[in-house]
């Protein structure tokens, strides 16, 4: 793949811009990041897009991390021939988080105040509870996007059957994070699901 | 307001201390580090009393950005200042982001395998099946919601489809459906206050 200085700086501008748009979390920017990095520039495959974000959930922390992973695959992506894929991925994995921490950092440290104080406003209320609906909804997309690379290739119902399983799983029970991920990769591993 | 201050006098004598039991927060925390970070800030360091916790992440809520990035910002500098902020998110992202880097090193090495590819494909595709849940958990809250049940539900559904099926940039819908959502909840709620007699 050939990526130039100026798609690094397209890259990190638009981790930088996205950051006071991470109302609900990070999770709700994936659709986001899946148009920009696969629709609009085709920087990054369906497989990295997801097994990024997978192994950002197997392993702990702040769901940022995701984010971080996409950084990772772009830098891998973008190595230059005879130069080490893991020095780019960790540049690419470090300044991408450090690019889409920084704006809502600085607006929290400098707006907490202000938000204590008026927390009970009908403003404020109206604010968190009239986004909350839209956040969910942007939410839901990014599990769509994670499966939908699956939809086009009709054989893969079964990944399908994974992801449904899981969320009832998750909805109805308190079963770990970690087994319902190793449940999945050990089906994936025997070779269950079609490729990618 | 003064009472809650002194109630949360108790707090991290350092920044090494502060660094370190965020360190170990983070490193429990699979899926969110919400329950996490109750448990360790409120039930074992005692830094936090549960209704200071819960109102400090009521704000964390509103400010745009991670939850926890943002608890972690008020947090830090509740007691040190810029340089706190600082320390509690590298307490919180250093130790579980070096972690992934090793584990994705480790796939990269072996993503040529059937078998390795495999199962980053299934955790993939459980992946999106955890995230669908814990966002259809989310909607339950919606019930109480002051456009009503229903009405929050088309929001979610109206936003679904410009970003799934039209494709559009996150932010001008943001923009649109956000804006109409705030607006009109925040005339339902002040329509309910003025038929009760006023703020």
């Amino acid at each position: 793949m050939n990526i130039s200085l100026s798609d690094w700086l397209t890259v990190l501008l638009h981790f930088v811009s996205m950051s006071l748009f991470a109302i609900g979390g990070a999770i709700a920017l994936i659709p986001e990041f899946h148009r920009f990095f696969i629709e609009e520039h085709a920087w990054l495959t369906e497989s990295q897009f997801s097994s990024g974000i997978a192994l950002a959930q197997a392993s702990p922390g702040p769901n940022a991390l995701m984010l971080a992973m996409m950084g990772w695959n772009f830098g891998m992506n973008a190595t230059p021939a005879g130069y080490s894929h893991f020095v780019f991925g960790f540049f690419g994995f470090v300044s991408c988080l450090l690019c889409v921490l920084t704006p809502s950092c600085v607006l929290t440290f400098t707006a907490t105040r202000w938000v204590q104080k008026n927390n009970e406003k009908m403003g404020v209320i109206a604010f968190k509870k009239g986004l909350a609906p839209v956040v969910i909804g942007s939410m839901l997309v990014s599990s769509w996007v994670i499966v939908r690379g699956d939809f086009v290739l009709a054989n893969n119902w079964q990944v399908w059957l994974i992801a449904l399983t899981t969320l009832v799983l998750v909805w109805g029970t308190k079963i770990h994070i970690l087994w319902l991920l190793a449940g999945g990769a050990a089906i994936g591993a025997s070779g269950l699901l079609g490729s990618f | 307001m003064e009472q809650k201050v002194s109630i949360a006098q108790k707090g991290p004598k350092s920044l090494a201390e502060l660094y370190w039991a965020l360190t170990k927060l983070a490193l429990q925390g699979f899926g969110g580090v919400f329950p996490v970070a109750q448990r360790v800030l409120v039930e074992e360091r005692k830094w936090f009393t549960q209704q200071v916790f819960l109102e400090e992440w009521a704000v964390a809520q509103v400010l745009p950005g991670p939850n926890i990035v943002n608890l972690s910002v008020m947090f830090g500098s509740r007691w040190f200042g810029a340089m706190g902020a600082l320390v509690a998110v590298a307490g919180i992202f250093s130790m579980p982001a070096l972690l992934l880097i090793l584990v994705a090193i480790f796939f990269e090495q072996f993503r040529e395998y059937p078998a390795v590819a495999g199962a980053l494909h299934g955790m993939g595709a459980v992946s999106a099946g955890l995230i669908a849940g814990t966002s259809l958990k989310m909607a339950g809250s919606l019930k109480a919601h002051p456009l009503t049940f229903f009405g929050a539900i088309a929001f979610t559904v109206v936003t679904f489809i410009l970003l799934a099926v039209f494709k559009f940039p996150l932010i001008p819908v943001l923009l649109v459906m956000g804006t109409s959502s705030v607006l009109i909840t925040y005339l339902k709620i002040k329509h309910s206050h003025g038929v009760k007699g006023g703020e």
